[in-house]
């Protein structure tokens, strides 16, 4: 089966409307995917807007986004969200749920769906209802879910921003692993630290304009906007 | 999910699957609620071998049920109507089965005088004092005959404009109609079986009785097949001849409420 | 009224007499209206919950025809049944009229648009929860139709309830198309109708309270139902 693959990710001068207010400003980006990156920015930036264009949620007003060449999102890619949206289903039941929908039957669900879970460190919670977990829990559940599918691309909205540090700390250690495994991630933040220890590059949003494309350590230490220097001020909210 | 769905479809529809030997008969709400079908009706059945299914509704709507071919027989008390249905080519022919007879019902102060043998000037002294009354105002076989003593009686109270007050159409069958004459305290015309088997009386008593006008008869007629061929004529004759046969017609006699007989069997022998 | 004692002292005796025909007639209730609000619901379930996701012109005109047939009047749908199913109608040869069939008919008709306007609201709202997360994983609209209402099935479940009760109490369209014959088409509502109509109170009363019983019994094991779920779930 020749899969379509998601990479390279090319976003060519998009823009997003939503009636008379302008979320996305003519944003050009080219994700190779071998190295994470952050998109940050102020409130209002657009950066939930642009996650979810790049992985197809919306469809731009103008301008064009393509995957591996293709306008057509291929199904190699996975998103969480801030709040994780689970079925009310066990653990497991949550993570075969997706894999189902993809394709996969039988005893390599089975597997993977465990392993998964395993990974993650849920593995005693797989029959437990998904929504009685913890917050913590339900998001590496989310996790766990995505990760199942093999995903090239790995999109996270805010993916601590719901959490207490303890529970940010176990999210972003399986991040971590997720990343390790060669997923590409893509996500959005408000933790400036969370940001530093994850990403490589950092894609800076405002008002709609991308302001800069920055790596990690260079951007936190001489950010080459005013806007980002303003945000890493703590003057932007 | 859905199996569970189907398994619970299949029992509910086994459950009220039916017998196909019945027949049925369109009849008049009077006549139901007087309960002679519930007594009468078994034995029909054991003389006959099948099921009689009755559907009471008012006269007007029971002839309407034949002409469409919703019903197989009619059982009726309106000779006019019936004559008609025949002319009309829906029924097959009349044979007279049974009477009984109307009474007047009224508060037992009884202010306006009617008491007695005479509907007729009952009617008349119950207008002159205006004192309330309750009417059918529903084509049944009873609403006929009222409207045909008030004829006599010289009045129609229902053609008035405006509409007298303390003349009351309720549009609904005996029961309900003795309900709201119970409620009002008025006057009302009513087959003494529902009337018998009543039990919501209030206030009212029988006033006026024995006048022969007041003879309600019974007719019973096969639906015509050859404007329905669907129709269960064997069986239909079967029943018809069953009631206007000495056992029937016996079976008719034998009903009673507190000793009283409700129906005088009157079918023609050999008819 | 001083009736009250006395029906429910013959309501008490005529239930833990297990009288045959009582039974009969409720036995017949029950299963003509469950049989009505799970067709009902086969139908309005997955069309409320498609009218939920799915966008399609006219979208805004089918959502306010739904909740108007709320209030669809339910001798228009008997006379309407009948006429179709009576022998000089289109369906006569069926040869249902005056059958529990022809209950089922119109009880199905009435209870399909409350089913439908209710699950559209429930699902709608928990599409709008679910849409995101659902299109990431590839799940099309239509083919979240089945997820949305096992997830929503506690829910749900009141529908089913709302759709049997009304079933339940319909009174003039099962007397139009049933006939209300003795041992084949009498149900509670209609056995109650002619009781009251002969002036036997007492006994109308009775059923009465045999049908409150029901459906009190089934909406507090609704309710408990309802409740082990959010223990469950969350």
């Amino acid at each position: 089966m020749a899969e379509a693959s998601s990479l390279p990710l090319e976003a060519r001068s998009i823009t997003v409307r939503f009636g008379a207010v302008t979320a996305i400003d003519r944003v050009d980006i080219v994700l190779e995917g071998s190295a994470p990156v952050a998109i940050l920015g102020a409130n209002g930036a657009g950066k939930s807007v642009l996650l979810r264009t790049l992985h197809g949620l919306i469809a731009p007003t103008g301008g064009s986004v393509r995957w591996g060449g293709s306008t057509r999102r291929p199904r190699d890619q996975a998103m969480v969200f801030q709040r994780p949206v689970l079925l009310r289903r066990s653990a497991l039941d949550n993570v075969r749920y997706a894999l189902a929908v993809n394709g996969v039957s039988g005893a390599p669900r089975e597997r993977r769906a465990r392993e998964a879970l395993a990974r993650v460190g849920l593995g005693d919670f797989a029959g437990r209802a998904a929504r009685v977990l913890s917050g913590g829990e339900q998001q590496r559940l989310a996790l766990a879910r995505a990760w199942a599918l093999s995903p090239r691309v790995l999109f996270m909205d805010e993916p601590t921003a719901s959490l207490d540090p303890a529970a940010a700390a176990e999210v972003e250690r399986v991040i971590g692993e997720i990343r390790a495994a060669g997923t590409a991630i893509v996500l959005t933040t408000h933790h400036l630290g969370f940001a530093r220890r994850v990403a490589s590059e950092i894609v800076f949003l405002h008002l709609g304009r991308l302001t800069e494309r920055t790596p990690a350590r260079e951007f936190f230490a001489t950010p080459r906007s005013l806007e980002a220097q303003s945000y890493l001020e703590g003057e932007l909210p | 999910m859905k199996k569970t769905f189907v398994a619970c479809l299949c029992a509910a529809s086994a459950c009220v699957a039916m017998a196909q030997d019945f027949i049925t008969v369109a009849s008049t709400t009077s006549t139901e609620q007087s309960g002679l079908f519930k007594h009468l009706l078994p034995e029909a059945k054991k003389a006959l071998g099948f099921d009689i299914r009755v559907v009471a509704v008012g006269t007007g709507q029971a002839l309407d049920m034949g002409r469409r071919g919703d019903a197989d027989v009619e059982f009726v008390h309106d000779k006019v109507a019936e004559e008609k249905f025949l002319a009309e080519g829906y029924g097959v022919k009349r044979y007279e089965v049974m009477y009984n007879d109307f009474v007047i019902v009224g508060p037992k102060s009884d202010p306006a005088g009617a008491r007695g043998r005479d509907v007729v000037a009952a009617l008349k002294k119950i207008a002159a004092a205006r004192s309330p009354f309750a009417s059918r105002g529903d084509k049944s076989g009873t609403d006929a005959a009222e409207k045909r003593y008030w004829k006599q009686a010289g009045i129609e109270p229902w053609t008035q404009a405006p509409k007298p007050g303390w003349y009351r159409e309720t549009g609904s069958g005996m029961g309900p109609t003795l309900n709201t004459a119970a409620g009002m305290n008025a006057y009302a015309l009513a087959d003494r079986g529902t009337w018998l088997s009543f039990k919501n009386r209030g206030d009212l008593v029988i006033l006026v009785e024995g006048d022969t006008k007041l003879f309600n008869q019974y007719g019973v007629m096969l639906v015509n097949p050859a404007k329905h061929p669907h129709v269960k004529k064997e069986m239909g004759q079967r029943f018809i001849d069953w009631l206007t046969s000495p056992a029937g017609q016996a079976a008719i006699a034998a009903y009673r409420i507190d000793g009283q007989q409700l129906f005088f069997p009157n079918a023609k022998p050999g008819a | 009224m001083p009736d009250i004692a006395a029906s429910f002292a013959l309501a008490l005796r005529l239930i833990t007499g297990g009288d045959a025909e009582l039974r009969g007639i409720v036995l017949l209730s029950l299963e003509v209206s469950l049989a009505s609000a799970l067709l009902a619901c086969a139908l309005g379930l997955p069309l409320g919950a498609l009218v939920a996701v799915r966008e399609f012109a006219g979208r805004r005109a089918v959502i306010v025809g739904l909740n108007a047939l709320f209030g669809l009047p339910s001798v228009v749908v008997g006379l309407v049944v009948y006429l179709l199913l009576s022998r000089a109608g289109p369906l006569g040869a069926w040869g249902i009229l005056f059958t529990p069939k022809a209950i089922v008919v119109a009880q199905t008709i009435l209870v399909i648009p409350i089913v439908a306007a209710l699950a559209r609201q429930f699902v709608e709202d928990a599409w709008a929860e679910y849409r995101e997360q659902l299109m990431s994983l590839g799940v099309s609209p239509a083919r979240a139709v089945p997820t949305l209402i096992w997830d929503l099935r506690y829910s749900l479940l009141t529908v089913v309830l709302a759709g049997f009760g009304r079933a339940a109490s319909e009174v003039g369209a099962v007397m139009i198309v049933g006939g209300n014959i003795d041992g084949v088409t009498r149900v509670m509502t209609t056995a109650i109708a002619l009781e009251t109509s002969k002036g036997d109170l007492p006994l109308a009363l009775a059923l009465g309270l045999v049908l409150l019983a029901i459906v009190f019994a089934l909406n507090s094991a609704a309710y408990a139902i309802r409740e082990w779920s959010v223990r469950r779930h969350g």
